[in-house]
């Protein structure tokens, strides 16, 4: 047995990469249901919590006051009123067709310079992100459009191919436009395995960055240091598409108050911008509308949602995607694995191998990847390296295939072929393929 | 008490190369209360030396651990209560729409509670087949399943109708929205989890109305379907061609599934029997687990049991919760043991029997303690979860504690046959 052990171990297979996430994975279900599982390793003391936690991310929240006090505070403005209405089954939300309605995607808005704790300056008009739904009695901030302009390019051995630029416009815009207004367009995310990034120690990340490409690979990696409401210091930004949140109940904290209007024990003033007077006048559903009991219950669902195990590690296209994929430098950024350190909430989490494939830093991505948003230490065109673990589950589990920050790529192919500044020559490298090498690249990539 | 995995995996390449044998070693440390080595000597002092002495014989006999011959009986055996169960459901579901009509066609409390009692018996035979889930099977298939049109919970009230909070709100009146079928199967889990526009859950809420009270199930009078005139809470008629067409939609999907587990027929019945006995059992035994396990034991019950809160209860508006959980468990015992209604035959025990005669055992034994703590239950159930009814509550604990046994158990038997890992795609 020993013997097979030592003799059938491929070169291209590392020891445990079929469970992206140690002990945690998702070994039993897939499917449409791939994303909603606990850890498997989920400690008994956590389990009712998980649950209630996944009630409270489910569940729809109404207008204050209502006859159920636990639910109520929706709004004033508001993007969706559950965080699964855009993360539907702990998935990933797709962007609008050209002209539809938002939702899935949002705007961030500021205009340009930076606060006291280095943010982004909050528009006075719109505050720090667009809300195109409101409760009665308060107008909705805007009515956001996408529209897209069809591109065009050419693989190395003369194959086209199309891509998607999309840009943004606010339609019944109710308090007024101005010039300086800066968006940023963002897309729901898949939200599990986050507890799992949140426990990679900053020595590791520090480790991994890289802000002046001391070693000249052509990759820098920088970190964003964010401002911590929890802890009132700068630290590292690991979560969103840049990267701004320094932690899940950060994260947890931000989205259920600009997404749904919530306010929680770390964000307790509600959403409103200083000019919008109906906003301001609306009674809050509590103060904070998500007490700290039920609040740490949704941060400990949200850390413990579980990744789920990879179907097909080993084929042999697979396995030359994967050498592909190395080859290209693509792991210069979507490092494959990390150990995490130790969580100080979930012991579930702690001294896990696992393979989320990204460094969590902000890279440069080209100019037509910007958003011309900066936000903290981000450019507009550094991107955070976003996870690319159970990638290829998004079109079972939310019937879709848009990827990157604002959803314009129709496919992971589309994705690749976006990458610029420093994935510039990654990307060039992809473009020299052959299409069956294209395909394995993309194989191995859906695998994950 | 989880189990650490130990894989070692190769991969023999037979000729001719277009044939890839793949063959899985799983090695599984099965010992759930000790901290086991990985230890490939037999020592005779040592307390693990059992547990390394099966799993050696499993791994030598790895093709032959799973007998092919019970696994026919047992999966026809299987595909026989799937389809029966279906045919039940099926029927009970066509009395319920004749008892609907019959509804709306005079409205009244007396027919109203005839409708409400059609309800609550389509859902006795349909609980039992929640065992088929969870494994992309007919019920769930990803890109055809009915699932989510069926019986998708928890459910926002007002994405339907009125509420106590809101007199206007809902599709019913949206008048802007036209009902019909294919309007309310395209807004079903649209922009959210909880907008649940079809199903089981969607006909009881229009049966009962909100659940307002601990003492009773929800009170909708029966006039908020009389359309002369004379009827309470404003688009009566739409209401009642919502309730109508939601009716029969569920005979619709419900026959869907049906009709892929009929006998003799190119569907996926007939693709089922021709799988893997290894695949069968893989998902047979998924669909057994995460029943009792996360949905059962954690979603409907640890949610409920956690908040207190009545909003967390399974079938709120008709408090028939507690029949839930007990048909749930009674699904699974219908497969583990082979039997339903008049259906017998091999069931999952026999093949966990050839592994593990104690295992197998013990499993039974756990399932029909799990059975009777349901059936321990005091209606109704949001009676059971208040805070401050320290008894029901206890009753609730015993059953979610019965439930995590059994899915243990179940998984323990799955780690055993080395089915952790699920066939490519």
């Amino acid at each position: 047995m020993l013997f097979l052990l030592i003799a059938c171990q491929s070169r291209f297979i590392e020891d445990g990469e079929w469970l992206p996430g140690g002990e945690t994975t998702n070994t039993l279900m897939f499917g449409g249901n791939a994303f909603i599982r606990p850890a498997e390793n989920i400690l008994v003391e956590h389990e009712p919590s998980f649950y209630t936690g996944n009630s409270f991310f489910n569940q729809s929240w109404v207008e204050a006051p209502a006859s159920t006090q636990h639910r109520d505070g929706l709004g004033p403005m508001f993007n969706a009123r559950s965080c699964a209405s855009c993360h539907f089954k702990d998935g990933r939300g797709a962007p609008p067709e050209d002209g539809e309605s938002f939702l899935g995607l949002l705007l961030k808005a500021s205009i340009p310079g930076q606060q006291d704790d280095s943010s982004p300056l909050p528009s006075v008009q719109y505050g720090v992100q667009i809300q195109s739904f409101s409760i009665l009695d308060v107008p909705p901030e805007a009515s956001p459009v996408v529209h897209y302009e069809e591109i065009t390019g050419f693989y190395d051995d003369g194959e086209a191919f199309r891509l998607l630029k999309p840009t943004y416009e606010l339609q019944f815009a109710q308090y007024g436009q101005t010039d300086d207004l800066l968006l940023s367009p963002r897309v729901a995310p898949v939200v599990i395995g986050m507890g799992l990034l949140e426990a990679i120690s900053e020595k590791r990340l520090e480790e991994l960055s890289d802000p002046n490409d001391a070693d000249g690979d052509g990759v820098s990696g920088k970190l964003n240091w964010v401002w911590d409401v929890e802890k009132d210091t700068h630290s590292i930004g690991r979560f969103g598409w840049k990267s701004e949140m320094p932690s899940v109940k950060a994260q947890v904290g931000g989205a259920f108050l600009h997404d749904v209007g919530i306010t929680s024990p770390l964000f307790p003033q509600n959403n409103c911008a200083d000019i919008q007077i109906e906003c301001l006048e609306e009674p809050p559903g509590g103060e904070p509308e998500i007490n700290q009991e039920l609040f740490d219950k949704v941060v400990l669902y949200t850390s413990l949602l579980a990744v789920p195990m990879r179907h097909n590690w080993d084929s042999k296209s697979v396995l030359k995607g994967k050498r592909l994929f190395l080859e290209m430098g693509c792991d210069s950024c979507h490092t494959p694995s990390h150990t995490t350190g130790d969580h100080a909430d979930f012991a579930e989490l702690s001294q896990q191998r696992i393979f989320p494939y990204t460094d969590l830093l902000l890279h440069d991505m080209g100019e037509g990847l910007s958003d011309h948003r900066p936000s903290f230490d981000a450019e507009g065109s550094e991107w955070r390296t976003p996870p690319l673990w159970s990638v290829g589950l998004v079109p079972t589990v939310n019937n879709h295939t848009r990827f990157l920050h604002d959803g314009r790529a129709r496919n992971l192919t589309e994705a690749i072929l976006w990458h610029g500044g420093e994935a510039q020559s990654a990307q060039q490298a992809f473009l020299a393929l052959s299409k069956p090498e294209r395909e394995q690249v993309i194989e191995f990539v859906e695998s994950l | 008490m989880y189990r650490k995995s130990e894989t070692i995996r190769t991969d023999v390449i037979s000729e001719p190369r277009h044939i890839e044998v793949r063959i899985m070693f799983r090695i599984y440390l099965i010992d759930i209360d000790n901290h086991y080595q990985l230890d490939y000597t037999i020592d005779n002092d040592n307390h693990s030396q059992k547990g390394n002495v099966t799993m050696l014989f499993l791994l030598l006999a790895c093709s032959e651990k799973i007998s092919s011959e019970t696994m026919i009986d047992i999966s026809a055996n299987y595909a026989e209560i799937v389809h029966t169960s279906y045919t039940d459901s099926v029927t009970t579901a066509q009395t319920l729409d004749a008892e609907i009509l019959a509804f709306l066609d005079v409205p009244s409390q007396a027919s109203l509670t005839t409708a409400q009692n059609a309800w609550l018996d389509s859902r006795e035979p349909y609980l039992q087949t929640e065992v088929y889930r969870f494994y992309d099977g007919p019920i769930d298939n990803p890109d055809t399943g009915v699932e989510g049109l069926l019986n998708a919970w928890p459910l926002d009230e007002a994405y339907i109708d009125y509420t106590a909070d809101d007199s206007s709100a809902g599709i019913i009146n949206d008048t802007s929205v036209t009902i019909d079928a294919d309007t309310l199967m395209s807004l079903n889990e649209q922009g959210g989890e909880e907008n649940i526009a079809t199903g089981f859950h969607a006909i009881e809420y229009l049966l009962w109305g909100q659940d307002l009270s601990a003492d009773s199930a929800g009170m909708r009078p029966y006039t908020d379907f009389v359309v002369d005139g004379s009827g309470t809470a404003a688009n009566q008629d739409r209401r009642a061609l919502y309730l109508e067409t939601a009716s029969s939609l569920m005979i619709e999907h419900l026959q869907e599934v049906q009709t892929a587990w009929a006998a003799d027929s190119e569907n996926y019945r007939s693709e089922f029997l021709a799988m893997d006995g290894e695949e069968q059992l893989r998902m047979i035994m998924t669909g057994m687990i995460i029943l009792t396990g996360f949905e059962t034991g954690g979603e409907r019950l640890q949610t409920a049991l956690d908040s207190g809160d009545q909003e967390d209860e399974h079938s709120c508006f008709s408090d028939n919760t507690h029949r839930d959980m007990i048909q749930d468990v009674q699904g699974v015992q219908n497969i583990y043991l082979g039997n339903y209604g008049s259906v017998s035959g091999l069931g999952i025990k026999d093949i966990v029997a050839d592994v593990d005669a104690d295992l197998a055992d013990r499993i039974d034994t756990e399932i029909q303690a799990a059975l009777d703590a349901g059936n321990a239950l005091v209606v109704p159930f949001d009676n059971e979860i208040a805070m401050d009814n320290t008894d029901g509550r206890d009753r609730v604990q015993t059953l979610i504690t019965n439930l995590r046994t059994v899915e243990q158990s179940l998984e323990e038997a799955f780690r055993a046959f080395g089915l952790a890992v699920p066939v490519a795609e």
